[in-house]
Formats: C-alpha cells, sequence, structure tokens
C-alpha cells in the first residue's frame, strides 16, 4: 500500500513516514519501534522512547517540507506558521505581533511535553465541575490513584447521558446479596439538579454529589453566577482575576440581595441550610436564588410550618 | 448537441423527476449540475437536514429553499450529552422558529436534536403552522408541559410528537388533555421522558381511543403495570410500545390481563420502557417475543437469568439494548438464538463502582460477534479489554458500521499483556471497511491513530478520550481519514502542530471539538484569522482565555464550518476567535 502522504500538510520527510509495507509488523504483535515514528531534523537523535513520552517535533521538518503545505495558501510568507530555525526563534510561533510576550526562545515541544501534560500537573484536566481540588483530580490521569470509595471525579466519564444516569441513581442498581440497599450508593454516581437565579438569562445545572458541605455548595454557586449580579451577561471581559467579582457575589449572598432557596421532594420551597447535608441532597430536586425581596414570604411561611 | 438537450425537458419534468429523489445528498448534487438545474432544484425541495444549526443563517436558508414543508436541524455538539457543555452555550431555536413563521407558512415537520427549545418557541409553532404535522424534540431542552399544552391544543392535524430524551419541566400532567376531542390524527406518541409526576392517564386513554392510526406510543415511567393493559387493548394496531413502570406485586388476575393484551398486539415489533421491572411479569411478553426485532431494556435493572429467558424467546431479534446485568453468559445465549442480530448496545449498570458489579468482560462482545453474522452497530460499556478480543471481533464481522467501545477506566491496557489497545482498534478499523463511526476507549498510543488514518477511509465521526502520545496522532486522523465529518476529543495532548498543520481539513468537516487538550489560545486566534470559513470558539467558564499567556492551552474548543459568521448569541463564557468579532485586550 501506499505511504499515506497527503498533501496538504507540511511534509514529513520521506524517511520518517511510518514504513506501512511492513506488514510483517502487523503479524507478530506490535515491534513498536520499527514502525516507530520519528520526527526530527535528519541525523538528529530524536529520542528513541518506548513509552512514547515525547515525539520532539522539531520546527525545521516542518518548515522545510512544506511544498504545497497550508502554508503557501496563506500570505504566501509560510512564516506564520512555524518560525525558522529549531529550538524556537526570535518570532514566536504563536504571537507574530507581539515580540515580548511570546514563547522567546522556548521549544515547541515545551507545549506538549510532560510539564504541560504527562503528568498533568500544569494540564487543566477535565476534573470536577468547579476545578476545585477537593479530590486528587489530576491523578484520574494516572493508573490508580483515584479515591477509592467512588469513580465520580471527570466530568462526563464514562460517557453516559444525564438522563441515564439520573434514572439510574433515582433507583440504584439491586444486589444479589441480601444488604441491596447497601451498595446502593455506587449506582447513584451524580445527581444533576437545575439552578435557577433570579434575573439570570439561563439555567445551570450542578451535581450535588460533588460538594461534601453547604459551603461548597455555596461557593460554587457564587463562582458559577458571579458574572450575572455584575450585570455582565452577554458580554465579555468578565474578570474574576481582579476577586471583584467573587467578593461581590459573595456579599450579595451573604448580605441581603439573595437568598438560596429550593425545591424538595414535596415541591415545597425551602430556604437551603436548615436541614442536615444528606438529607439536603437527598430530597433536592432544584435550586433557586431569589431575590431576597420574594423571598420573604418563604421565611415566613417557614417559620409557621411544622418541623419537616 | 448536448446542450440542446439539457434544456429540451420542460421545468416540470424536471421537477417531478427530483421530487423522486429524497436523499439530501443526491439532492445537493442535483444543484451542482447546473444552473439551471440549481434553480429547479431549489424550488422544489421540501426537506432541508441542517447539521449544525450555527453553520448556516435561517436567512439564507429560507432565501435559497422558498417552499420547505420538513426542516431538521441539531444545536450542541454530541459531548453536550455527557455535561461537557456549559449551560447557556447556545442552540436557540427561537430565532429560526421566527423567521420560518414568516417564511415558511405551509412548514409541517420540525426536528430538532440537542437544541434548547422554549415554550415560547413552542407557542410559536403552534400558532405560526396551519398544517403543523411532526415534532420531534430529541435531547432538548428549555420547555416545560405549558410549551407541549400549546401545541397540543392548536395542531389540528398532528401526527407525530416524540419527545425523546429531552428535559421537560414537568408542571402538570394536563397538557395532555389539550388534545382537541377532534385530534384524530396521532401515528406516533413518545412521552417517555416526562417526569415520575402524574401523566393524565385518563386523557391518555382517551386520545389513544380515538386516534386508530397510533403505530407507536412510549409512556412515561409514572404509568403503571396495571394501567398498560387498558392502553395496549385500545391500540392492538401498535408497532412500537414503551412501558412504563414494568413492576406490580405479583396477582394472576393482573398478569393474565396483562398476557392477554400484549397477544392482541399482532403487529407489536418494537418494545421498550420497562422501569423497575418485577421479573414475574416479563412472561406476559412471551406471545409477541417471536415478532420482536426490537428491545429497549436499557432501563430494566433485571439479572441475567431472567434477561436469558427473554432473549430466548425472541429469535428475530435485530435490535438490543441492555445493562450489562446480561453478563457474558446472558450475551452468549443472544449469540446462539438472535442469528438476526444487526445492533447491541449494553450500558453500565454502575460506572462509578471500582470494583466490577457484574461478569461482563470482553468475552460477552466476542460470543455475539461469533454468533451474530449480521452485527452493524456497537455500543459497549465493560471494565477489561484485550488486543486479540478485539482482533476476533473485527474478523468475526467485517460489516460492522458503528463501533463504540468504552472501557470504563482510562488508559486500561490489554489485561492480558498489557500492551496499549493500538493493535485491537488498528484491526476493528482495517477489517471493517464500511466503518463510519468509532469512539475508542483504553490504552492508546499515536499508533492508533496511524491505523485509523491509514484504514479509517470511510470513517465519519471519531470520538477519542485519554488517548495518544503527541500531535502526530491528531495529525493522523485529520491526514488520513477521507471522509470524516465529525472529530470529537477530550483529554488528548494534541496541540498546535496537528491542528494548525491541517487547518484546511478543517474546512471540509462539520465540526471539531477539543477539550482539556493542548491547543494555545494563540493557535486559536491564529486559526480564527486565518479561516474566515470556520467558526472558532474558544469556551472557558473561569476566565477570559486573553487573561492569560497565549501559549497556554484553552480549556475547550469548538470549531465548526460556518457561512453564517460568527454567531451573536454567545454567553459569556464563550469567545469567537473571528477578527471580525473584537476581543478584548
Amino acid at each position: 500500500m501506499s505511504k499515506p502522504i497527503e498533501h496538504d500538510y507540511i511534509g514529513l520527510s520521506e524517511q520518517q513516514l511510518p514504513s506501512m509495507e511492513k506488514s510483517s509488523d502487523k503479524k507478530d504483535g506490535l515491534h513498536l519501534k520499527d514502525t516507530e515514528l520519528r520526527l526530527g531534523l535528519p541525523g538528529s537523535e530524536s529520542p528513541e522512547r518506548e513509552d512514547h513520552d515525547q515525539n520532539v517535533l522539531s520546527l525545521k521538518s516542518f518548515v522545510s517540507g512544506a511544498k504545497r503545505g497550508f502554508s503557501d495558501a496563506l500570505d504566501g510568507g509560510g512564516n506564520w506558521v512555524f518560525s525558522g530555525g529549531s529550538g524556537g526563534g526570535t518570532e514566536g510561533l504563536f504571537s507574530p505581533r507581539r515580540g515580548g510576550k511570546n514563547n522567546g526562545g522556548k521549544d515547541l515541544s515545551g507545549l506538549d511535553s510532560g510539564s504541560v501534560l504527562k503528568d498533568g500537573a500544569a494540564q487543566k484536566p477535565s476534573v470536577v465541575q468547579e476545578k476545585k481540588p477537593q479530590v486528587a483530580a489530576t491523578s484520574s490521569h494516572g493508573n490508580g490513584n483515584i479515591a477509592p470509595a467512588s469513580k465520580a471525579l471527570v466530568v462526563g466519564w464514562p460517557p453516559i447521558r444525564s438522563f441515564r444516569k439520573n434514572t439510574l441513581a433515582a433507583h440504584p442498581p439491586k444486589n444479589d446479596d441480601g444488604d441491596g440497599n447497601a451498595e446502593a450508593k455506587l449506582g447513584s454516581g451524580c445527581l444533576y439538579v437545575k439552578v435557577s437565579m433570579d434575573g439570570a438569562p439561563y439555567l445551570r445545572k450542578v451535581d450535588l454529589k460533588i460538594y461534601g458541605s453547604y459551603k461548597d455548595l455555596s461557593s460554587a454557586l457564587e463562582k458559577m453566577f458571579s458574572c450575572f449580579t455584575i450585570g455582565q451577561c452577554g458580554s465579555h471581559g468578565v474578570s474574576s482575576g481582579d476577586g471583584l467579582t467573587e467578593s461581590r457575589l459573595i456579599d450579595l449572598l451573604h448580605g441581603s440581595e439573595y437568598v438560596l432557596t429550593y425545591e424538595d421532594k414535596d415541591g415545597d420551597w425551602m430556604l437551603v441550610g436548615d436541614v442536615p447535608w444528606e438529607m439536603f441532597t437527598d430530597s433536592c430536586k432544584r435550586l433557586r436564588i431569589m431575590k431576597s425581596t420574594e423571598a420573604i414570604g418563604l421565611v415566613t411561611r417557614q417559620c409557621l410550618l411544622p418541623n419537616k | 448537441m448536448q446542450k440542446e438537450m439539457a434544456y429540451s425537458f420542460p421545468d416540470e419534468v424536471l421537477k417531478h423527476v427530483f421530487s423522486f429523489i429524497q436523499s439530501d445528498k443526491d439532492r445537493n448534487a442535483v444543484s451542482l449540475v447546473c444552473k439551471s438545474w440549481y434553480e429547479i432544484e431549489r424550488w422544489c425541495r421540501r426537506k432541508v437536514f441542517i447539521g449544525n444549526c450555527y453553520a448556516v443563517s435561517p436567512r439564507m436558508v429560507i432565501r435559497r429553499f422558498p417552499e420547505v414543508r420538513s426542516i431538521e436541524l441539531k444545536g450542541k455538539p454530541h459531548f453536550a450529552d455527557f455535561n461537557l457543555v456549559p449551560d447557556g452555550w447556545g442552540g436557540y431555536v427561537l430565532q429560526w422558529i421566527a423567521e420560518m413563521a414568516g417564511a415558511y407558512p405551509w412548514l409541517g415537520e420540525i426536528r430538532l436534536k440537542r437544541m434548547v427549545v422554549t415554550d415560547e418557541s413552542l407557542e410559536l409553532i403552534a400558532k405560526s403552522f396551519k398544517n403543523f404535522k411532526v415534532l420531534v424534540l430529541f435531547s432538548c431542552e428549555g420547555f416545560s408541559t405549558d410549551g407541549l399544552a400549546a401545541i397540543a391544543a392548536s395542531c389540528k392535524n398532528l401526527r407525530e410528537l416524540d419527545l425523546r430524551e429531552s428535559e421537560v419541566d414537568d408542571l402538570s400532567g394536563h397538557w395532555l388533555a389539550q388534545f382537541p376531542e377532534t385530534c384524530t390524527s396521532l401515528v406516533s406518541l413518545n412521552i417517555s421522558c416526562l417526569g415520575s409526576d402524574e401523566v393524565s392517564f385518563s386523557a391518555l386513554e382517551r386520545l389513544v381511543d380515538r386516534c386508530p392510526n397510533l403505530r407507536s406510543l412510549q409512556l412515561n415511567r409514572a404509568v403503571t403495570l396495571d394501567k398498560i393493559a387498558n392502553i395496549l387493548r385500545r391500540a392492538p394496531q401498535l408497532v412500537d410500545f414503551g412501558t412504563g413502570n414494568y413492576a406490580a406485586e405479583l396477582q394472576p388476575d393482573v398478569f393474565s390481563n396483562l398476557a392477554g393484551a400484549f397477544s392482541s398486539c399482532k403487529e407489536l415489533k418494537s418494545l421498550s420502557g420497562f422501569w423497575d421491572v418485577v421479573p414475574a411479569y416479563l412472561p406476559a411478553l412471551y406471545s409477541i417475543c417471536p415478532r420482536l426485532t426490537s428491545l429497549n431494556l436499557s432501563y430494566a435493572t433485571i439479572q441475567s437469568p431472567d434477561l436469558i429467558k427473554l432473549v430466548s424467546h425472541c429469535p428475530r431479534l435485530q435490535r438490543l439494548l441492555v445493562l450489562d446485568y446480561v453478563e457474558d453468559s446472558g450475551l452468549e445465549e443472544l449469540a446462539s438464538s438472535c442469528k438476526d442480530l444487526q445492533e447491541l448496545r449494553v450500558f453500565p449498570s454502575d460506572p462509578f463502582g471500582v470494583e466490577p458489579n457484574v461478569s461482563l468482560t470482553e468475552q460477552g462482545l466476542v460470543a455475539v460477534s461469533l454468533g451474530c453474522p449480521k452485527l452493524q452497530s456497537v455500543l459497549y460499556f465493560c471494565r477489561r479489554m484485550s488486543n486479540a478480543a478485539l482482533v476476533t471481533i473485527a474478523q468475526n464481522c467485517p460489516n460492522l458500521t458503528r463501533f463504540r467501545l468504552c472501557i470504563i477506566e482510562p488508559k486500561t491496557p490489554d489485561y492480558l499483556t498489557l500492551d496499549p489497545l493500538d493493535a485491537g482498534f488498528g484491526a476493528i478499523v482495517e477489517h471493517c471497511k464500511d466503518l463510519r463511526r468509532l469512539s475508542l476507549s483504553g490504552l492508546l498510543t499515536d499508533h492508533v491513530f496511524e491505523y485509523i488514518g491509514t484504514y479509517g477511509k470511510k470513517l465519519e465521526m471519531l470520538s477519542v478520550a485519554f488517548a495518544g502520545d503527541s500531535d502526530l496522532g491528531l495529525h493522523h486522523v485529520l491526514s488520513g481519514c477521507e471522509s470524516l465529518r465529525k472529530l470529537e476529543i477530550r483529554d488528548c495532548p494534541f496541540g498546535d502542530k496537528a491542528l494548525l498543520a491541517n487547518a484546511a481539513k478543517l474546512e471540509t468537516m462539520r465540526s471539531l471539538w477539543m477539550s482539556s487538550c493542548a491547543v494555545s489560545f494563540g493557535a486559536c486566534k491564529l486559526l480564527g484569522q486565518k479561516m474566515p470559513k470556520l467558526n472558532v470558539e474558544v469556551i472557558d467558564e473561569t476566565e477570559p482565555p486573553d487573561s492569560r499567556p497565549e501559549s497556554y492551552p484553552v480549556d475547550k474548543l469548538y470549531i465548526y464550518k460556518s457561512v453564517a459568521g460568527p454567531r451573536f448569541d454567545m454567553p459569556p463564557f464563550v469567545w469567537s476567535m473571528d477578527e471580525a468579532v473584537k476581543i478584548l485586550h
């Protein structure tokens, strides 16, 4: 079979392409080294790694091979994609106009080397929604250092639709052993409830199971809805860097403007915080961040209700 | 000579010929033949399919196709199903409805998938289209039973109302009573997604009573087992039925009533629902099992022995959806009983448990591959896999068109050899020459992508998670998969190089999703600037991407081709990289 040379990729030199004619490779296991792609300057020592940790992609091998490469289709320079020279150049790759702030002399591979990804340190892993260090989330990328009891740590994994997850959660799997309910919580990996906020243009959904306390929940909600309270919805430019956003919402929530309420299993709206956390997560169907002025009636009613 | 021939057919004849051409692909091809065919075709196109609602604007569609009667729109990216797309991202249908209300008074069919549909939109549909027949809301959200009430009340000739897997704000069960007594046209009604609240059952019964053409009915969980018999006796012509709850205390008279009701449904071919099953009631189905071609037990928490018994009564089964309670033993039985099986989906009963709770392994799938030569479509959740098993499956089922494997723990290697599963998936793409859809899992290096790029020539959709070592992986896919339309990637070490090197490829695809990868903000900006036919959107809920260095990877990236330009309904956490949209610096 022919080598997979496509004319619209920036060419890798021929000898570095996978030797697909070696059908023997496929027949007896995988001799990975024989078929391993090595991309480096001809004559340079590219790392011979069994663990595929890093394929150092030299800049030059990209630029030099570009015949009818993508770069040619653009402003003809071909320089905007990869500036010449190995090891980066003064002209940063991704910030052609901003001389000062770029990668400078940093190698391309700095982006996909271990420091960014493999050990997950600097990467932004798709962890628990609020990106809290509640759980050792990065370790979910490693092998086996995951919190023992439950694996609901990575958002959206395993890929099961909410509809199905919530159905399973509501009626946990039965078990063969006598104590059917003991294992019940394993089936309910998450519990999504809707959160609405008076005045916000759309709802959010939160997974109550990932929070351990009211405090965690409330700070997560603060973060989620902070952009709305400053009246910035619909526009960009929400900067949480200065801390103003968060503290203002905290003031708003803890102050007088908004209160957090929830609808319980019976359809009643209650103030959040009165019952033990577990009882709350069991009975909460949805949340609403309500304006204090509207909540007054709610508070009064609650005082008059017998203890639930 | 040829020129004369082209004009020798009057338009009416061409129109008539074109009316037999139903598929979009063929219609699109027809319109490219010449200008006059383009013109004729566009005036007689009645059905439009828009795979990405942001790829084109309503106005553009209306301008080109003035006589549309049926429209299908898809909104959010597929990964929205797994909560990777934040709420408020978009996919609003209101604008479409509003524009079509004016332009297509005769619009009869609206099919939406993963879109946000408000009550306002539903009310507008109810008001605007006098001949409205079909409403399918697949995996949609944003509406309540109030909106449904508007549809029920106004649509005099409604044929189909299908809410499958949508999120509905269930305010009241009484919307069903809004169907006027004169409405007798229903053919299909799917309310299985409605909450556990009361559905007005008497209204439902009356509706079923007066709709003699009802072929497909899916009830929701609130409907109890004892009510099923009543419904079935009113609709013995049903072809497709979804039970509600299938649990009740075993009572002989209830059982015999149910069994009798089922046996009176001579056309019934497809069953679903089965929430909360009491196994003792399953034999009530035995009379119809020989005719069943489709069985969805994916909510049924019944164990393997009961499943085996049921499945062994269904020799004509073509489609089975089931929980992993079926276990390897159940799948072996399936393999020996159901030789016509084309589609198998096995879902996890306990996806978040650390230890396996059932004995379901790769062996079950291997057994099915061996016993069911017509197998085309697989979705399989399991906890272990081996290259050997995958190779066997590939060799047994060369006709696979869809293969989605989810090994629950990310980066799980071949459990026998501890190797990556590259060779196994490589065998799948090599042997299954018609493979259109593939989802990967387990420990995978760049090599698997090499195989995919080399052999996956018909591959249209690829889902990747926690795989690969470097940009080379992504490069193999983008440069090798000629038919690729949708690519979705999460948690892979793919960065800028492959993406930029294959930027032109992106214009030939519907969309690309990358989250928790290593694509830098700078690269996104570059793509946005250089590729005007692409919308490049960065999603970041924590802070604006330009508040960090350009080399910093973006959280989520969604790129899609569009002739409509950047959209204007983006929430604050979505940034367009289009040059035309000013980004704050």
